[in-house]
């Protein structure tokens, strides 16, 4: 039963990740691209982990851990860069 | 595993995905982006979470000892959602006060 | 110095030593614990030049009714924005709220805003230091006032206990 659910999510989130695109590539300020972004990191991340239940194998949890941290800290990045300009300041 | 247990990591999974679908569509149909940011910054932290406490349910059902990984990263996402919706409001707001100042 | 702390920062020792042990994932071996204690008395030692000293937190009660009230707000706005994402948009009406924060600590004010974010129908998008004023998408609102009120009525007065400020 475990497999058809977690083919069902898998199905899910990847649709979110066709409509994160969609917004990706017709977004029209930078901020909503940049938005788009965050969320396809997001979903990537559970998708891993998804996948990481389906073949049963916990490597994937520091590849999960690393995409958090610097989808974070990348997304603030970019809107520190949209606030000042320039990166440095 | 028995099919309880199963039954409890297929719900986990399901709701986890679902809720980062609705988000993802919130982030598609609504009009403007202070209606798009909505979705992401609440979904993020469920669907998500969700996703990753399926996953600690199941490693820790199937190899019978306590495994709380992934309470790390639900965490993390937790506390780190709310904070890039509101740099990303800033962002655009400067980016709009600077369109608007464009075109004067 | 005249008194040697151990733990200058107790709270922080306690985040790093259970984040040690819940990365290496094994709480059955003693050279986890020990390795895991090391670190959470030394890297207070270390930072503890510049690391802003916590807030006192004077309500535990308080505080664990706050993580509850955010933990179930963070259902009740998924919930919400999934109904609102799938239905009708034609309806609703985003409008922008300001309202004047009591709370004088950075860390309150964070948590603030944070459970804001999570709460249903709202995130929050500008804090403005100079006149402490906290500003509020809503995604459907129509009674300015009301909103602020439950705002303040559900968080603020709870942190207010917990930081006693």
């Amino acid at each position: 039963m475990l497999n058809i659910v977690i083919w069902i999510s898998m199905a899910m989130i990847g649709m979110a990740f066709c409509l994160n695109l969609v917004r990706l590539i017709r977004g029209p300020s930078i901020a909503d691209r940049v938005l788009a972004l965050d969320t396809l990191y997001i979903n990537g991340l559970a998708i891993l982990v998804i996948f990481g239940i389906a073949i049963d194998s916990r490597v994937f949890f520091e590849a999960a851990l690393l995409i958090a941290l610097f989808g974070f800290f990348s997304t603030v990045v970019i809107s520190k860069y949209l606030l000042r300009g320039d990166v440095i300041e | 595993m028995s099919f309880g247990l199963q039954l409890v990591v297929a719900f986990f999974l399901l709701t986890g995905s679902f809720f980062a679908l609705m988000g993802s569509i919130g982030l598609w149909r609504f009009g403007d982006f202070y209606m798009r940011l909505h979705g992401p910054a609440k979904a993020t932290t469920l669907g998500v979470g969700g996703v990753l406490i399926a996953s600690m349910l199941y490693f820790t059902f199937t190899t019978g000892s306590l495994r709380l990984h992934e309470l790390l990263v639900t965490l993390f996402l937790i506390i780190s959602a709310p904070v890039s919706a509101y740099m990303l409001s800033l962002a655009a707001k400067k980016e709009a006060s600077r369109e608007r100042g464009q075109r004067h | 110095m005249a008194k040697k702390v151990w733990l200058p920062h107790p709270l922080l020792s306690l985040v790093l030593l259970a984040g040690w042990l819940l990365l290496v994932d094994d709480f059955t071996l003693v050279g986890h614990w020990v390795f895991a204690a090391v670190l959470a008395l030394c890297i207070p030692h270390l930072i503890g030049h510049w690391w802003p000293p916590l807030p006192r937190i004077a309500d535990w009660q308080a505080l664990a009714v706050f993580v509850g009230r955010s933990l179930t707000d963070i259902i009740m706005g998924n919930l919400q924005v999934a109904r609102m994402a799938l239905g009708s948009q034609t309806g609703l009406q985003p409008v922008f709220v300001r309202f004047e924060t009591r709370l004088d600590n950075d860390l309150a004010i964070f948590m603030l805003m944070s459970a804001i974010s999570l709460a249903p129908g709202s995130v929050s998008t500008r804090f403005d230091e100079e006149t402490r004023e906290v500003e509020v998408h809503a995604l459907h609102c129509t009674d300015e006032a009301e909103l602020v009120a439950e705002i303040r009525q559900r968080y603020e007065q709870l942190l207010q206990r917990v930081f006693a400020c």
